[in-house]
C-alpha cells in the first residue's frame, strides 16, 4: 500500500470515528467488556487445568480443591458469558446507530446538492451508497470491534498466559501458529483473482438475464430463442469454470486451518508430555495449553478473515464520503427576500447558460412576459425544452444575465419562496407513496378534506377518486403504478390547483393517454392557465397557436421567438415544423395505392 | 427440492466421494483427543518419550491425511455444486424461452430474474454444503458422543444432557431472530424506496419546498430500521454466551464427576482431558449445524420458487413443427368472433370479427385499455384466443409452427428497446444473414439512416442495454427498422411512433407506404393523425369493435371516433380533406 493510500485510509477511519463519537459510551463499554470477556474466557481453561491437576490417580483426588475450583469455573464462565453478551449489545448499538446517522446525512445531502448532481448521477448508484455502502460501514464497525479488537486482545492475553505457564511450549505455539496465517494469506491471494473473475461473470450473466428475460416478448416476436439460449449457455459455462475454481480455492481455508491446528495440537502434546515427563509442567497444564493452542489460532483466522470485510467497509465509506463531500448549492443570501405573491411579470435579461461550460447552450437570450401571458415552448424531441424550466425555477443557475419576477431578480429571492410562486406539472407525473389525499395536499399539508376535494373537482379527477374502494385514502403505489398515466397527471394538476400559484409551468403529454382523460387534462390546463402567466411545453398545434409567444428550440438553443403569425411569415424552422404538421392535417400526404 | 435431483445425476461420483472423504477427515479428527489421552495416560505416566513421539507422529500423519481427504471433498463440492447451478440455469433459461406471454405476465420480469440468479445461487450453495458439511457436522456431534461413550458410558450421560440443550438454545434463538431479518429487509426496502422517490421526484420536492417533511418521513423509517436491527441484534447476541455457558457447565460436570471416577479408579486424568475436548467439538459442530439449518431453509424456499417455473407449462403450444402450405390469395389477417380475456379479469376483447386484405394498411385506434395491443398480440399468437379463431393467410394461427407464423410478421412493440451490441447485430434479429444494403434500406424507411450514418461507427456503433444511449425517438425508429429488415409480409406497429415529432412521423408513414407496397401494415395508435390515411380504420372501445371504415366514414358515423378526433384536432382540421 502506498503512503498516500494509507493516509487516505487513515483519514477515512478518522471520519468514521467522527460518526461513532456520539456513541462513545457504548464504544468504550464494548471495549471494556471485550477485555473482561477475553480475560475470563482465558481464565476458565487455567482453572480447569488446576482442577485436573488435583485429580491425580486412583484414591488420590483432592475433592475439596476440585469442588472449590469447579465453583470458580462456574462463576468465571457465567461472568464471561455476561460480558460477551454486553459487548454484543454495545457493538450492535454503536454500529446500527452510526449507520442510521450516516444514512440520515446522505438523505439530507440529496436535498442539499444542486440538482445538477442528481441529474448527472445514476440514481441506482446513489441509492446503493445509501443502502449497501452504509451497510458495509456498519458491518465493518461491528466486525472491527468484535473480531479485530477482541481477536487482538485474545492473541496478546493468550500469549501472555502461555508464557507465564511455560516459555518453551509457548514458543512452539508462537512459531507454528502463524503458518495458518500464511496459508490463509496465500489462499486469499489465489482466490481473490478468481473471485473478481467470478463476480464479473456473475454481473455479465445478471445483465444478460435482465435484458433477455425482461424483453422476452421481443425475443418471442423475432424467434430469437435459440440464439439467446446459445449466448446464455456460453456465458454460463464461463461462470461455471471460474465459479468452480474460486469456490475450491476459498474452501481451502477451513481444512488448511484445521491442519495447522492439528500440527499445533500434536506439537503441544509432544513437547508438553516430554516436559511433563521431565517434571517441568503438570498434566493439567498440558490441557490448558491444548485449549490455548486452539484459542490462539482462532483469532488469527478471524483477524485475517475480517480484513477483506474491513477493506470493503473502507471502500464503502469512501463512496459515502465522496457523496457527502459534494458541495451543497449556494445557500440563500442574507439579504434575499421572501416573496409570497406576484403579478407574474417575468423578464429574462440577456442570459447565458450551459450544462457543460465550454459547450454553449443558451446565449444572450431575452424575453419579457407580461402578467397573464402564455408562452409555448416547441421543438423536436430532445431539444432541451426542460432547460428553460430548470432556469426559471432555479434548479440550475444561469452563467450570466438575470431573470426577474415583478422586477426582483430571482437570485434575490429565497429559493423556497421563489418556487412557491410556480405551479409545475411535468410530463413525468411524480407522485409519492402516500394516500391520494396526501398527494393532492402535497404543497399544502394543512388543507382540509373539502379543499382537497375542490381541487380534485377542478382537475376533473374527483369522480374517479370517489369510485375507488378507499376513495381519497387510496394509497398510490411506488411511482403511481396503480394509476394510469393520465390519471397521474390529473392528480398532479389537482396538486397545483390546491396551491393556486401565480405562475404555471406545464408540460403537455406526448402520448399514451386515452382520449377522454386527454380531454379532461386539456380542460383542466385551460382553466388553470386563465389569468396566470404560463409556460407550456407544447405538443399540440392548438395549444401553440393560442400562445402569446412561441419559443422555438432546437438542440438546446432558442432559435426563434414570436407569435404564431410572426413566426409563420418569417419562414424559418417553426414554419417548416408547422407545415410538416399541417401537411398531415391538409391531407397532402401520399397514401399507398393498393 | 427433490425434483431438482435430476440435475445432480451427472455428479453422482462427486456426491459420493465428497461426503465420504469428509467423513474420513472427521473420523481422523475424532481420534485426536483419544491419542492425546493416550499420550498423557501412557506416555507421561510411564515416562516413555519414545511412546510420546510415535503417538505425536501419528497425530501429524492423521492431520496431513485429513487435509488430503478434505481437499478431495472441497474439489468435488465445487465441481458438483457449480455444475449443478449451471445446468439448472441453462434449463431454466430454456424453459422461460418456451413460456408464452400469459405466463410471463403472471410471473413478471423481476421475479423471473431473481429466480434465475439469486434462487439458483442459493441452491448451488446448498449443494456445496450438502457435500461439505451435511455429513461432517452431524457426524462430529454423533461421533464425539460415541467417543465419549467408549471412554466411559456414565460420563457420556453429561454429553447426552448437554447436547440437546445446546441444540434447543440454538433453535430458540434462531426461531426468534430469523423472522426479524425479513422485517429488517422490508424496512430497508422502505428506506431505499423513500430515497428513490426523493431522487426521482427531486424537482417536485424542491418545487413544493417539501425537503423538511420528506426528511422527517425518511428519519422515521430510518429510525425504525435501526430499532429493528438493534432488537434482532439483542436476540442474536444471546447465542454465543448461552451455548458457551451450557458447554462450560457440562465441562465442570465432567471435571467434578470425573474426579470421583478417577478416585474410584474407573477413569484416568488424560481421559478427562479427552472428554473436555469432545465437549468443545460438539459445541463447534452444533453451531455449524444451526448455520446449515438456515442455509437449507432458504434453499427449500428457493427450490420451491425454481420449481414453480419448471412446473409452469406454456399455454400456447406449437401443434406441429413442419411448415404448412398457405393460400396466396387469402386475406392477410382475419378474426372470426374472437374473444379474449387475461386470467380471470373479464374479457379484454369481445366477439371481434374483421378481415385485412393483403397489402392493405390498417389503423387501430381507441383509448387506453380498449384492447388495441391485445388484439395485435393475437396475430403472432403471443396469446391464444379464449373464443373464436384468428387466421393468417387463410390458415388458423394455431396450425402454424411458431417460426413460420412469426417469420411472416414484423412486430414493433410499444416499448422501444434495443439489445446490448452493435446496431448491425440488432438489425439482424429478424434475419441472421441480412446484408448491409437490406439494413440500410430498413433504416432509411424508418427515418433512422440520417442519424445512424452520422455516428462515427455507423452500423457498428454500440447500443447500450435497452438502447439507452439513444433518445426515445431514435430508439423507436431503430426498432421499426429492426422489424423491417426481414421484409415481413405483415408489419405490426404497436403505438410505435409515439415519441416522434409530427414531421418525422409523417415522413415515416410516407416512406412506409411508398417503399413497402406489398406489406400489410397494421398500425395501433392513440393519435388520429397517425392512422387517418389508412385504408381501413378499426375503432375499439372497451374491448369491442365499435367502428370500421375510412376516416371520413367513421367521423360521420362513429361517435367514439368523432370524440377522439375532436379531442386532438380542431373541427376544420378534421374536415380538411
Amino acid at each position: 500500500m502506498s503512503n498516500q493510500a494509507k493516509s487516505t485510509d487513515q483519514s477515512t477511519v478518522k471520519r468514521i470515528l467522527h460518526y461513532v463519537s456520539p456513541y462513545r459510551p457504548q464504544l468504550i463499554g464494548a471495549m471494556i467488556f471485550a477485555v473482561c470477556y477475553v480475560a475470563l474466557n482465558l481464565t476458565a481453561p487455567i482453572l480447569i487445568g488446576y482442577a485436573i491437576d488435583h485429580i491425580i490417580e486412583e484414591k488420590n483426588v483432592d475433592f475439596s480443591a476440585v469442588a472449590q475450583l469447579s465453583l470458580m469455573i462456574g462463576v468465571t464462565v457465567f461472568a464471561c458469558a455476561i460480558f460477551q453478551w454486553l459487548m454484543g449489545l454495545c457493538v450492535n448499538s454503536v454500529s446500527y446507530f452510526t449507520v442510521r446517522d450516516i444514512r440520515k446525512e446522505i438523505f439530507r445531502k440529496f436535498n442539499a446538492v444542486p440538482l445538477r448532481y442528481i441529474d448527472g448521477h445514476p440514481h441506482g448508484d446513489l441509492i446503493s451508497r445509501m443502502v449497501n455502502d452504509a451497510d458495509a460501514v456498519g458491518d465493518g464497525l461491528q466486525q472491527g470491534i468484535t473480531q479485530l479488537f477482541s481477536g487482538l486482545v485474545m492473541i496478546l492475553c493468550t500469549l501472555g498466559f502461555m508464557l507465564l505457564i511455560n516459555v518453551y511450549i509457548a514458543l512452539v505455539v508462537v512459531v507454528i501458529t502463524p503458518l495458518s496465517m500464511f496459508a490463509a494469506a496465500f489462499i486469499t491471494r489465489l482466490s481473490q483473482k478468481m473471485f473478481r473473475e467470478q463476480s464479473k461473470t456473475q454481473g455479465e450473466i445478471s445483465s444478460y438475464v435482465e435484458e433477455y428475460i425482461g424483453n422476452q416478448k421481443i425475443v418471442r416476436a423475432f424467434g430469437y430463442e435459440e440464439t439467446s439460449q446459445h449466448h446464455f449457455e456460453e456465458i454460463n459455462a464461463r461462470l461455471c469454470a471460474c465459479g468452480q475454481k474460486s469456490q475450491f480455492y476459498s474452501s481451502l481455508a477451513n481444512p488448511s486451518t484445521r491442519f495447522v491446528n492439528g500440527i499445533v495440537t500434536a506439537a503441544v502434546c509432544i513437547v508438553g508430555s516430554i516436559s511433563a515427563i521431565s517434571g517441568t509442567i503438570t498434566v493439567g497444564q498440558i490441557s490448558v495449553f491444548l485449549t490455548y493452542a486452539n484459542q490462539y489460532t482462532k483469532p488469527f483466522n478471524e483477524v485475517t478473515g475480517v480484513i477483506p470485510q474491513l477493506q470493503s467497509a473502507l471502500a464503502g465509506a469512501d463512496r459515502v464520503f465522496s457523496l457527502l463531500d459534494e458541495k451543497p448549492q449556494q445557500p440563500d443570501g442574507q439579504e434575499s427576500v421572501e416573496m409570497n405573491s406576484c403579478k407574474g411579470q417575468i423578464d429574462i435579461e440577456n442570459i447565458n447558460f450551459s450544462y457543460t461550460p465550454p459547450k454553449k447552450l443558451i446565449t444572450n437570450f431575452n424575453l419579457h412576459v407580461k402578467p397573464g401571458q402564455h408562452i409555448a415552448i416547441v421543438g423536436p424531441t430532445g431539444c432541451g425544452k426542460t432547460t428553460l424550466i430548470n432556469l426559471l425555477m432555479r434548479f440550475y443557475d444561469v452563467n450570466s444575465g438575470d431573470i426577474k419576477i415583478d422586477g426582483t431578480s430571482i437570485y434575490q429571492i429565497k429559493r423556497n419562496s421563489l418556487r412557491s410562486l410556480y405551479g409545475m406539472v411535468l410530463q413525468d407525473s411524480w407522485l409519492c407513496n402516500a394516500s391520494i389525499r396526501d398527494n393532492i395536499a402535497y404543497g399544502k399539508p394543512d388543507a382540509s378534506l373539502d379543499e382537497v376535494k375542490a381541487a380534485a373537482k377542478e382537475a376533473h379527477i374527483d369522480t374517479f377518486i370517489e369510485r375507488l374502494p378507499n376513495g381519497y385514502d387510496t394509497i398510490v403505489t411506488e411511482q403511481g403504478a396503480n394509476l394510469s398515466q393520465g390519471q397521474r397527471q390529473l392528480l398532479c394538476i389537482a396538486r397545483v390547483m390546491l396551491c393556486s400559484p401565480p405562475i404555471l409551468i406545464l408540460d403537455e403529454a406526448t402520448s399514451s393517454i386515452d382520449t377522454r382523460t386527454e380531454l379532461k387534462i386539456q380542460e383542466a390546463f385551460r382553466q388553470m392557465m386563465q389569468g396566470r402567466t404560463s409556460f407550456i411545453v407544447a405538443h399540440r398545434l392548438s395549444t401553440v397557436r393560442e400562445a402569446d409567444v412561441i419559443l422555438v428550440m432546437k438542440d438546446g438553443n432558442i432559435i426563434e421567438q414570436g407569435s404564431h403569425d410572426e413566426l409563420l411569415s418569417k419562414g424559418g424552422f417553426y414554419c417548416r415544423l408547422y407545415h410538416s404538421g399541417e401537411n398531415i392535417s391538409t391531407g397532402n400526404m401520399p397514401v399507398s395505392v393498393h | 427440492m427433490f425434483q431438482l435431483r435430476r440435475f445432480l445425476k451427472k455428479y453422482k461420483l462427486q456426491l459420493t466421494i465428497g461426503p465420504l472423504c469428509k467423513l474420513i477427515e472427521a473420523i481422523f479428527e475424532l481420534f485426536v483427543p483419544l491419542i492425546t489421552a493416550d499420550i498423557i495416560d501412557n506416555g507421561v505416566a510411564n515416562h516413555d518419550v519414545g511412546y510420546v513421539l510415535s503417538r505425536g507422529g501419528w497425530m501429524i500423519l492423521l492431520g496431513a491425511l485429513g487435509l488430503c481427504f478434505a481437499l478431495v471433498c472441497q474439489k468435488s463440492a465445487s465441481i458438483a455444486s457449480q455444475g449443478f447451478g449451471t445446468q439448472v440455469r441453462n434449463a431454466m433459461f430454456h424453459h422461460i424461452n418456451t413460456l408464452s406471454h400469459s405466463e410471463l405476465d403472471r410471473f413478471g420480469t423481476p421475479s423471473l430474474i431473481t429466480r434465475i440468479t439469486n434462487d439458483i445461487n442459493q441452491l448451488q450453495l446448498a449443494v456445496a454444503m450438502l457435500i461439505r458439511l451435511v455429513i461432517r457436522a452431524p457426524f462430529l456431534v454423533v461421533g464425539a458422543l460415541v467417543m465419549a461413550m467408549t471412554i466411559d458410558l456414565k460420563m457420556s450421560l453429561i454429553f447426552l444432557a448437554a447436547s440437546p440443550l445446546i441444540a434447543l438454545v440454538l433453535a430458540l434463538v434462531m426461531h426468534q431472530s430469523v423472522p426479524f431479518y425479513k422485517t429488517i429487509q422490508q424496512k430497508l426496502d422502505k428506506v431505499s424506496l423513500i430515497s428513490r422517490e426523493n431522487l426521482s421526484g427531486n424537482r417536485v420536492v424542491r418545487a413544493f419546498s417539501k425537503q423538511e417533511s420528506d426528511e422527517a418521513r425518511f428519519d422515521q423509517k430510518n429510525d425504525e430500521l435501526a430499532a429493528a436491527a438493534v432488537t434482532v441484534g439483542r436476540i442474536s447476541a444471546l447465542l454465543n454466551p448461552l451455548t458457551y455457558v451450557i458447554a462450560q457447565a457440562a465441562i465442570v460436570a465432567i471435571v467434578w464427576f470425573g474426579a470421583q471416577f478417577v478416585f474410584g479408579g474407573y477413569l484416568l486424568p488424560g481421559q478427562i482431558i479427552a472428554l473436555v475436548n469432545y465437549m468443545t467439538q460438539i459445541l463447534l459442530a452444533m453451531i455449524v449445524v444451526s448455520n446449515l439449518a438456515v442455509i437449507f431453509t432458504k434453499a427449500f424456499a428457493s427450490a420451491a420458487r425454481v420449481n414453480e417455473i419448471f412446473d409452469t407449462r406454456p399455454s400456447v403450444v406449437e401443434k406441429n413443427s413442419k411448415p404448412i402450405s398457405v393460400d396466396r390469395n387469402a386475406p392477410a389477417v382475419e378474426f372470426r368472433n374472437v374473444s379474449f380475456g387475461y386470467a380471470d379479469n373479464g374479457y379484454a376483447l369481445k366477439d371481434i370479427s374483421f378481415t385485412v386484405p393483403k397489402g392493405a394498411s390498417v389503423g387501430i385506434i381507441g383509448g387506453t385499455g380498449s384492447g388495441k395491443s391485445t388484439l395485435v398480440n393475437l396475430i403472432p399468437r403471443f396469446y391464444d384466443t379464449s373464443k373464436g379463431e384468428v387466421f393468417v393467410n387463410g390458415n388458423n394461427v394455431r396450425d402454424y409452427p411458431f417460426a413460420q407464423l412469426r417469420g411472416k410478421i414484423g412486430v414493433v412493440p410499444q416499448t422501444a428497446v434495443l439489445f446490448a451490441g452493435t446496431i448491425r447485430e440488432n438489425m439482424r434479429w429478424g434475419k441472421k444473414n441480412a446484408t448491409d444494403k437490406e439494413m440500410i434500406k430498413a433504416l432509411q424507411i424508418s427515418q433512422s439512416y440520417e442519424f445512424v450514418s452520422q455516428l462515427p461507427e455507423q452500423l457498428d456503433s454500440l447500443a447500450a442495454a435497452g438502447g439507452k444511449n439513444f433518445s426515445g425517438g431514435q430508439r423507436q425508429r431503430l426498432t421499426i427498422a429492426r422489424a423491417l429488415v426481414s421484409n415481413p409480409e405483415i408489419l405490426i406497429l404497436d403505438d410505435s411512433a409515439s415519441a416522434l415529432d409530427l414531421a418525422t412521423d409523417a415522413a415515416l408513414r410516407k416512406a412506409l407506404s411508398q417503399q413497402t407496397r406489398n406489406m400489410t401494415v397494421i398500425m395501433v395508435s392513440q393519435r388520429v393523425g397517425t392512422i387517418r390515411y389508412a385504408d381501413k380504420i378499426f375503432v375499439l372501445d372497451k374491448g369491442k369493435l365499435v367502428g370500421t371504415g375510412t376516416h371520413n366514414e367513421l367521423f360521420d358515423h362513429c361517435d367514439v371516433y368523432r370524440e377522439i378526433c375532436l379531442s386532438q384536432l380542431k373541427e376544420e382540421e378534421v374536415r380538411n380533406r
